[in-house]
């Protein structure tokens, strides 16, 4: 069951169009991928979802539910730019954001304590957020949306400003809080983090989506007939009626030759036919990454 | 899982609650907590109490430091008593001394300086000349000045010949003060100042102009800061954007009025302190200093005669008038009127400032929209200050009637007595315009909170407010 829907989005800025007939559906406990280029309107999608600003026209759901004012409680939202009071003090500020989400200072006290053992950063409690580097305050900042325990995570580019170790950190925390429940909805330029945590997606550009579904049917479906076999050794193949050799790479010790598919051949026979080449130690679709898929797509749009 | 968590219970609390009082809470404690606070808060009022009590202590001080000043005259002998003693000074009058050898001489006879009076006197004013090592001060000249005009006037009509005239002069000598009484409605007489009406007015004007331009500033300040920092977005998430701009706009009122309050506490405990122990001792060296004073320290607005000046200090009475003057101010609709122009003139100049906030990226472009915001505040302060001297002209009433200047003049205008009439006007336009201006002020800053990068005109926030959704 979807969690949330969007129908139809539309939203025009004076004579800019932000969003045109944007539909996505978040199933439940899953983490949701909002790509685009710059400018495409994921903010504008995010912030209609946050309430911030209402759409022209289209339909918003929560839990099949049309969503209402109220709903905010059960939304978390990272916005992109980190806002925080620079002059506060980071557990104040984190208290009261708590409190503004509608926690008492009292639970709000006790989930903070526990969250700021788990990222590490209780020290920091009393200084000033403008003391903290860049990631720290992402780490602030993270808390204090999860922190109500939200059904909603939205989280706009969540890992910009992190170095590899704390945005590891930040990964595991987001397959955690799924696991604990929550939905999640994030909008990022990193490919890389997509592959590894989002089961679905939607590709918008210039308004419009141009790419949705699960991440491994639109990667499966843009690998096009083509398939990855890795040889021990030195190995070549050669082409046939059936399948094309695309290219072959060495890389430690390894051969990996990549084939294209000509003919409705099944891949049972192309295994039976390479292993007369060498030792095939794997053979796999080759699936292009989501990097490649999204220059694609958006370049062929433009 | 977390510890402690009912979330059904918690679900239902959050619904529920209201955040407004969360955000007053941050708003005013954020700032109270600011050393700058602190420091102004505390300094102000020693800066007020050191005011109103240094010119007395200087006053006293220069009464104990008692000067002998040496009197000469070239060659004639017109003004051997011309000049009275006073409890300040004593007036040697010397003969046969060279003016030369004595400008050396004169410190180590123990004179404070020498008055050299040349004979041209007369029919040449400034032929006279005080010689002394520093500046003196400035009620002995006075002193020096009164005299010897009285004694020259005096020489000068010697010269007609008219009989008994000593007699005559001290006959037609009068003195003359206006004492002002104003009548109110019910009939009663009550005995004013101007004095004390012209500096309540300046005193609250200024004051409400300072309470109105800083506060409202510093919402301004506030907004620009969560708009750039992007800690509304964070905010707006979970707060309708009204609720926290009101929320900011209560916040700073409460700080403002927490520093008036402790500025008034501190004020009047400062003064009361030092006059307990300072003007103590004034009450008693001013009445035994009284009758050596005689007619040079009567004052303009005391209407002492020579007779009662004997019996009491001068001091003493214009200080008992000063009090009864402002105790016959009507009080009561002073404080009620300041407050009530306090709360809606900084509700509507602050939500005008907090729609300029919205409305930038940063401090520097709000220029362009202070400028329209600032005329009308200053000119009520302008108008404020021309009050005092003319309380009941048509400007004045005016700009007490209009909205945008009426906290300012209205309030300068109170201590001089306004019909109730003018009064519920003001106060009735101020309350339908701070109503409106705070509710397209939250238009505009629902808008304008969360547009970036785009240079904001009159015309976009126009379009701002006529928006819908």
């Amino acid at each position: 069951m979807a969690l949330f829907e969007a129908k139809n989005v539309t939203k025009q800025y004076g004579t800019q169009l932000a969003l045109e007939n944007v539909s996505i559906s978040v199933p439940e406990q899953s983490i949701y991928g909002l790509l685009g280029p710059n400018g495409a309107g994921k903010t504008t999608l995010i912030r209609i979802i946050n309430q911030i600003t209402g759409p022209d026209s289209g339909e918003l759901f929560l839990e099949g539910k049309k969503l209402k004012p109220s709903d905010v409680a059960e939304i978390g939202y990272l916005p992109e730019e980190r806002g925080l009071y620079k002059k506060m003090k980071v557990g104040e500020q984190a208290l009261y954001f708590a409190q503004l989400k509608g926690l008492t200072r009292h639970e709000a006290m006790i989930r903070l304590k526990y969250w700021f053992r788990k990222l590490e950063i209780v020290e920091w409690w009393g200084k000033k957020v403008e003391e903290l580097s860049k990631g720290m305050q992402q780490k602030v900042q993270f808390i204090t949306t999860v922190l109500h325990e939200p059904k909603l995570l939205i989280f706009d580019e969540p890992f910009t400003g992190f170095d590899p170790v704390n945005m590891n950190i930040i990964k595991n925390e987001i397959l955690f809080l799924r696991e604990r429940g929550a939905t999640v909805i994030f909008s990022t330029h990193n490919m890389g983090s997509v592959e590894e945590l989002c089961d679905n997606i939607t590709l918008i550009n210039k308004a419009n989506t141009i790419l949705e579904g699960s991440v491994y049917e639109i990667r499966k479906q843009w690998a096009a007939n083509e398939y990855d076999l890795v040889f021990e050794g030195d190995v070549k193949m050669d082409g046939n009626e059936h399948y094309n050799i695309l290219n072959t790479r060495n890389d430690s010790g390894k051969s990996i030759i990549r084939l294209k598919t000509t003919s409705d051949i099944r891949t049972n026979e192309i295994i039976s036919t390479a292993t007369g080449s060498g030792n095939l130690l794997s053979f796999n679709p080759a699936l292009p990454s989501m990097n490649e898929i999204f220059i694609r797509v958006v370049e062929s749009r433009n | 899982m977390n510890p402690g968590t009912n979330k059904k219970a918690a679900t239902e609390k959050r619904r529920t609650m209201n955040k407004i009082p969360v955000i007053i809470k941050r708003e005013y404690l954020t700032r109270v907590r600011k050393k700058s606070f602190i420091i102004m808060t505390i300094l102000a009022p020693v800066l007020m109490a050191a005011l109103i009590i240094v010119p007395t202590v200087v006053m006293l001080n220069q009464g104990q430091d008692f000067k002998k000043i040496a009197v000469i005259e070239d060659g004639s002998d017109l003004f051997r008593t011309a000049i009275p003693n006073t409890k300040e000074a004593e007036f040697v009058y010397l003969e046969g001394v060279k003016l030369n050898e004595l400008k050396t001489t004169f410190e180590q006879a123990g004179y404070y300086g020498i008055l050299f009076i040349s004979p041209e006197v007369i029919n040449v004013p400034n032929a006279i000349q005080l010689i002394s090592k520093s500046q003196p001060p400035i009620g002995l000249l006075e002193h020096i000045e009164n005299s010897l005009e009285k004694e020259i006037e005096r020489q000068k009509l010697l010269t007609y010949n008219i009989e008994n005239l000593d007699q005559i002069i001290k006959k037609v000598q009068t003195r003359v003060s206006v004492q002002t009484i104003k009548i109110d409605a019910a009939g009663n007489v009550k005995e004013t100042s101007t004095g004390i009406a012209m500096a309540m007015a300046y005193i609250s004007g200024f004051l409400m102009y300072m309470l109105v331009f800083i506060f409202g500033s510093q919402v301004m300040r506030g907004v620009i800061e969560e708009k750039t920092s992007r800690v509304v977005e964070v905010i707006i998430s979970s707060v309708r954007p009204v609720q926290l701009m009101m929320g900011k706009i209560t916040g700073i009122a409460l700080v403002g009025l927490t520093q008036f309050l402790i500025w008034v506490i501190l004020t009047i405990g400062i003064v009361t302190v030092l006059k307990t122990t300072v003007f103590q001792k004034t009450s008693v060296t001013g009445v035994t200093q009284v009758t050596t004073q005689n007619l040079m320290t009567i004052d303009q607005t005391g209407t002492i005669s020579a007779k009662t000046a004997e019996a009491t200090s001068p001091e003493m009475e214009e200080l008992a008038k000063f009090f009864s003057s402002a105790l016959n101010q009507p009080w009561g609709v002073i404080i009620i009127s300041f407050i009530f122009y306090f709360i809606t003139g900084y509700l509507l100049y602050a939500s005008i400032f907090a729609a300029i906030g919205s409305a930038v990226d940063n401090e520097t472009e709000t220029q362009q929209f202070m400028l329209p915001v600032t005329i009308p505040i200053i000119l009520a302060l302008m108008v404020a200050i021309g009050t005092m001297q003319n309380p009941e002209s048509s400007l004045s009433f005016w700009f007490s009637i209009i909205p945008l200047t009426s906290p300012i003049v209205m309030v300068a205008r109170l201590p001089f007595g306004v019909p109730f009439w003018q009064l519920a006007l003001s106060m009735a336009l101020m309350i339908v315009t701070f109503m409106a201006f705070v509710w397209m002020a939250a238009k505009i800053y629902r808008t304008g909170i969360l547009m970036y990068g785009k240079k904001t005109s009159w015309k976009e926030m126009w379009k701002w407010l006529r928006y819908s959704g």
